[in-house]
C-alpha cells in the first residue's frame, strides 16, 4: 500500500518523508525484530534446559522406543522401531484419517446441503434438524458419543457377527421355472398397465404390483434357486475389537491389475476430454459415465481375469482366523478409527452443507430461470448451472472446513486412536520427556499439512475462478 | 486434553522465559505463597481421588499434607492439581507444581533426563493383569493374542511390550491418555486384560459394572517403585520431601502415633527425642522447625497409619502390607535413622 502512494507523489527533500523508504526501513526493522525475538526465545529454551538438567536435542528419534501402537500402516515393532518410526506412524495415522474424512465428509456435506434447499418440506426440515444438532454440540462430545455407539452393542469376538461370501452355483431347476414364469409374469403385467390402464390411480397399482413380482422373482433367483452360494465359515467378522475383512495378497503378476486400473483411469479422463471437445464443435454427446465405468471398472477385472488364467489367480485372499481371544490375520478396522472417523465425517459435513447452501443461494435466480427457459432438467441445471458458478463461493470456506477437519482430527487423543498428537504428543514426548522438541516437530507438522491443502485448494480455486475474456 | 495443553504451554512458557522461577528456593516460594502445589491423580481409589465433596483422600494425597504440616503446622494448606500420567512431569518440570506425589515409577531415565529427582519410594508395587472370569485364563502366559487395554505415558506400557515379547507372545495393545477412559473401554469389552500397577488394578476393579466379574491375575510383571518427585537442583526442598517420608517411617518404627504423639513428647528414648525435636535442631537444619514431625504425626500419622487408613484394612481396597511392611516386619520401607 505505502508504496503505492509513494509512486503517486514523486519524492522530495528529506530521505526521512520519503514513503517508500520509511516503508522500506519499517519492514527491515520488524523483520530484524521478528529474528532477534526468536533467536532470543531458542537460544533461552536451550541455556534453561540445560540448566535445569532435561536432556535436548533430536537424538532421541534415533532411539529405540519400546512400545507398540494399535494401527500401524509402515512395519513397526517395540524391539525394533524407533522414535522416529513412531512419529511416522502417527503422521500416516493421521493422514489417513483425515483424507478419508475429507472425501467423505464432502459428499456428506454437499448431499446436506442439497437436501436443505430441496423443495421437499420433509427433507428440507431433516436436514436443518441434522445440521443445527450437529454445529451446536462440542466435537470432543460427539466422538465420545460415537465411540461408546459403534462399541456398545457390538459383541465379543467369539460371538462375532460373520459376513459371508458367495460363490456362483448351478440353479435348481424348479427354482428356475419360478424364476422364469414370475419375472415373465411381472413383464407383463407392466405392459397390459401401460396400455390398458383407465386412471393414473390403476396405473400406479398394476406398477407397484408388477415390481412387488419382479422383485420377489429376483430374490428367488439370487437367496432360493441355488445360483449364488454362502461360503462355509464368514469371509469377514464384526466384534467389539473392529471389522476384520480378507485381506489381498498380492502373488506373481499381480502388478498388472494396478496397472490396468492405472490405464483405465487416464484412459476415462482421455475420453472425456475428448468427448467434450466433440460436444462442443458437433453439438454431439457421449455417454462417458459408461465408458469411463467400463474403463475404470472392467480394465482391471480384464487383466486379473487374463492373469488367472494364463499364469494362475494373482490375488489371492487371507481370511481372518478365530484364535483363543481374538481373530488373526486379515484386514483389521478399529473401532476407535470408526468412531473417529464417523464423528469428524458427521461434524464437518454440517459446516460444509451451509457452506454449499450460501454458494448455490449466492448464484443469482435468473441464472437458474434462464437455463429452464433454454429446457436444461433441474437436474441438468444444478449440474451444469447453479454448482459450477456455486463452487468459486464454495471453496475459500471449504478449505478452511478441510483444515477444521484436519486439526480435529487431533481429539483422536480422548478415544485412543494412534494419530500424531496421541502417539508423539502422548507416549513419546513422556518417555522421553522432551517436550520442547515434540511440541515443536508437531506444530511443524500440522503447519505443513494445512498448507499444502491451503495451496492445492488455491490452485483449484484458480481453476474455477471466472475466466475473463 | 485443555489440561495438557495449558501444562505444556506453561512449560514452554517457562523454559523460555522464567528462568529465574528455578532459582528461587522451592521452599520460600511455598511459604510466600502460603499453600503447597502438590500434583496428584484424577481419581485413583486410595492413592489420590476427591470425594464428592472435593476433599482429597489416598496415600499420595496424605504425603502432600504431611509435607504441608511440616511446614505451615496445617495439612489443609495443600493445593491438589490432578495430573494425567503423560501430563504429569512437565508439570514439574514448568513449575506449576512444588511436588509430585502421584504413584510415579522411579526410573533411572525419568530421574536423570527429566530434570526431577525421586525423593524416596513410599510404596513398593509390581504391574499386573486383570481379566474377566469367564475367559478362563488363570495366567499371565496365557494371554498370547489377547487385546490390552493400557494408560499411556507410563512405564507400564513398555513393561508390556517386553513382557509379551521375552515370553514370544503376541498381543494387540490400546492406549488411552487417562487411567478412567483405559479401564471403561476394558469394561466395555474393547481389551481381553487391563494393565496397571497392582494396586491400581485392585482400586479399578470397585470401578467395574460388577467387580466380581474379574480376577487380577497372579504374577507381577515388573518392579514399580513409587514415589514422591522434586525439581533436580534445589536440594533443600528435596532434602525435606526425603524426610518427611523417613519421617513418617521412623515414627512407625518407633511406635509413635497420631494417638500418642503428646505422651511420646516426654518419653525418655533418646530416638524418639530426636524424631519429635526435645533434642537436637533437626528440623531447623532441612529450615522447617524442629517439631516438624510431631506436625506430621499429629495431623496425618505416621506410615503405617496413612497405609491402613487408605489402601490396608481401614479402606476398600483391603490391599495387604507385604513389600511396604517396615524391614523390621520383613518389608522393604527403611527409614535411615535421624541423627
Amino acid at each position: 500500500m505505502p508504496t503505492e502512494a509513494g509512486a503517486q507523489a514523486p519524492a522530495r527533500g528529506s530521505l526521512a518523508y520519503d514513503p517508500r523508504v520509511r516503508a522500506a526501513v519499517y519492514q527491515i526493522v520488524l523483520v530484524l525484530l521478528v529474528t532477534f525475538l526468536i533467536y532470543e526465545a531458542a537460544t533461552n529454551a536451550i541455556a534453561n534446559l540445560r540448566a535445569a538438567k532435561i536432556a535436548s536435542g533430536f537424538g532421541f528419534l534415533e532411539v529405540t522406543s519400546g512400545f507398540d501402537i494399535s494401527q500401524t500402516l509402515v512395519p513397526y515393532s517395540a524391539a525394533a522401531s524407533t522414535y522416529g518410526d513412531a512419529f511416522l506412524v502417527g503422521l500416516l495415522n493421521t493422514l489417513l484419517v483425515a483424507a478419508i474424512g475429507i472425501v467423505l465428509a464432502t459428499v456428506l456435506g454437499f448431499i446436506v446441503g442439497l437436501a436443505r434447499l430441496s423443495r421437499n418440506w420433509v427433507v428440507a426440515k431433516l436436514a436443518t434438524v441434522y445440521v443445527e444438532v450437529i454445529r451446536n454440540l462440542p466435537l470432543l462430545l460427539q466422538l465420545l458419543f460415537w465411540y461408546n455407539a459403534v462399541l456398545a452393542p457390538l459383541p465379543a469376538p467369539r460371538e462375532s457377527l460373520r459376513i459371508y461370501g458367495v460363490t456362483l452355483g448351478a440353479p435348481g431347476m424348479f427354482a428356475s421355472l419360478v424364476v422364469l414364469v414370475g419375472l415373465a409374469a411381472a413383464y407383463l403385467l407392466w405392459r397390459a398397465t401401460e396400455r390398458l390402464a383407465r386412471s393414473p390411480l390403476e396405473r400406479t397399482l398394476g406398477k407397484i404390483a408388477a415390481t412387488i413380482i419382479g422383485v420377489l422373482a429376483g430374490f428367488v433367483l439370487l437367496f432360493r434357486s441355488g445360483l449364488l452360494e454362502a461360503t462355509e465359515g464368514g469371509i469377514g467378522f464384526l466384534n467389539n475389537r473392529g471389522l476384520f475383512l480378507p485381506k489381498p495378497l498380492f502373488g506373481e503378476g499381480a502388478w498388472l491389475v494396478p496397472a490396468a486400473l492405472a490405464v483405465g483411469l487416464v484412459g476415462a479422463v482421455a475420453f472425456r476430454v475428448w468427448a467434450k471437445r466433440r460436444q462442443e464443435a458437433t453439438g454431439e454427446q457421449y455417454p462417458v459415465g459408461l465408458v469411463a465405468f467400463g474403463l475404470i471398472a472392467g480394465l482391471p477385472a480384464l487383466a486379473w481375469v487374463a492373469t488367472a488364467l494364463v499364469a494362475g489367480n494373482p490375488i489371492s485372499f487371507e481370511i481372518p482366523q478365530q484364535q483363543r481371544f481374538n481373530l488373526r490375520g486379515g484386514l483389521q478396522v478399529l473401532p476407535e478409527f470408526v468412531a473417529l472417523l464417523v464423528g469428524l465425517v458427521t461434524y464437518t459435513a454440517g459446516f460444509i452443507a451451509e457452506v454449499v447452501r450460501a454458494g448455490i443461494l449466492a448464484v443469482s435466480r435468473g441464472q437458474t430461470e434462464a437455463a429452464a427457459s433454454l429446457g436444461l432438467r433441474p437436474g441438468q441445471i444444478l449440474r451444469l448451472v447453479v454448482v459450477p458458478q456455486a463452487m468459486r463461493v464454495i471453496i475459500p470456506p471449504l478449505t478452511s472446513q478441510y483444515l477444521n477437519l484436519t486439526k480435529n482430527s487431533s481429539l483422536a487423543v480422548a478415544i485412543g486412536y494412534p494419530d500424531l498428537v496421541q502417539v508423539f504428543m502422548g507416549t513419546v514426548l513422556n518417555q522421553t520427556g522432551q517436550a520442547v522438541e515434540v511440541v515443536a516437530i508437531t506444530m511443524a507438522v500440522y503447519l505443513t499439512i494445512s498448507l499444502i491443502t491451503s495451496a492445492f485448494m488455491n490452485y483449484y480455486n484458480s481453476r474455477m475462478a471466472i475466466v475473463e475474456r | 486434553m485443555k489440561r495438557a495443553i495449558a501444562t505444556i504451554a506453561v512449560g514452554l512458557a517457562a523454559s523460555l522465559f522464567a528462568g529465574a522461577a528455578f532459582a528461587q528456593s522451592t521452599l520460600n516460594n511455598v511459604k510466600q505463597k502460603g499453600f503447597l502445589t502438590c500434583g496428584s491423580n484424577p481419581g485413583l481409589a486410595g492413592f489420590g481421588v476427591p470425594d464428592a465433596q472435593g476433599n482429597w483422600t489416598g496415600l499420595d494425597v496424605d504425603f502432600c499434607r504431611a509435607i504441608a504440616a511440616a511446614i505451615f503446622n496445617d495439612p489443609t494448606k495443600v493445593r491438589f492439581i490432578p495430573l494425567s500420567a503423560k501430563d504429569r512431569f512437565t508439570a514439574l518440570q514448568s513449575g506449576e507444581i512444588d511436588v509430585l506425589a502421584r504413584n510415579s515409577t522411579w526410573t533411572m531415565s525419568r530421574d536423570t533426563q527429566l530434570g526431577l529427582d525421586f525423593t524416596g519410594i513410599n510404596y513398593y508395587d509390581g504391574q499386573g493383569f486383570m481379566v474377566r472370569k469367564k475367559l478362563g485364563v488363570s495366567s499371565a502366559k496365557e494371554l498370547n493374542g489377547a487385546t490390552v487395554c493400557t494408560q499411556q505415558g507410563t512405564t507400564t506400557e513398555l513393561n508390556l511390550a517386553d513382557f509379551f515379547r521375552s515370553n514370544n507372545m503376541k498381543y494387540e495393545v490400546v492406549a488411552f491418555a487417562t487411567a478412567d477412559e483405559t479401564f471403561k473401554a476394558y469394561d466395555a469389552g474393547r481389551c481381553d486384560a487391563f494393565t496397571t500397577d497392582a494396586s491400581g488394578l485392585y482400586a479399578e476393579r470397585l470401578k467395574a459394572a460388577n467387580p466380581d466379574e474379574h480376577i487380577v491375575l497372579p504374577e507381577i510383571i515388573s518392579k514399580e517403585p513409587l514415589g514422591p518427585v522434586v525439581r533436580h537442583g534445589d536440594n533443600q526442598w528435596a532434602d525435606i520431601v526425603r524426610w518427611v517420608h523417613f519421617a513418617m517411617l521412623n515414627a512407625e518404627e518407633l511406635g509413635v502415633s497420631k494417638a500418642n504423639v503428646d505422651q511420646q513428647l516426654k518419653s525418655e528414648n533418646p530416638e524418639i527425642k530426636r524424631l519429635l525435636g526435645t533434642e537436637g535442631k533437626f528440623g531447623e537444619a532441612i529450615g522447617v522447625t524442629n517439631d516438624w514431625a510431631v506436625r506430621i504425626i499429629k495431623h496425618v500419622g505416621n506410615y503405617g497409619e496413612v497405609f491402613e487408613r487408605n489402601v490396608g484394612a481401614g479402606s476398600p481396597l483391603k490391599i495387604q502390607r507385604g513389600q511396604n511392611a517396615l524391614w523390621t516386619k520383613g518389608g522393604l520401607q527403611y527409614a535411615p535413622p535421624i541423627r
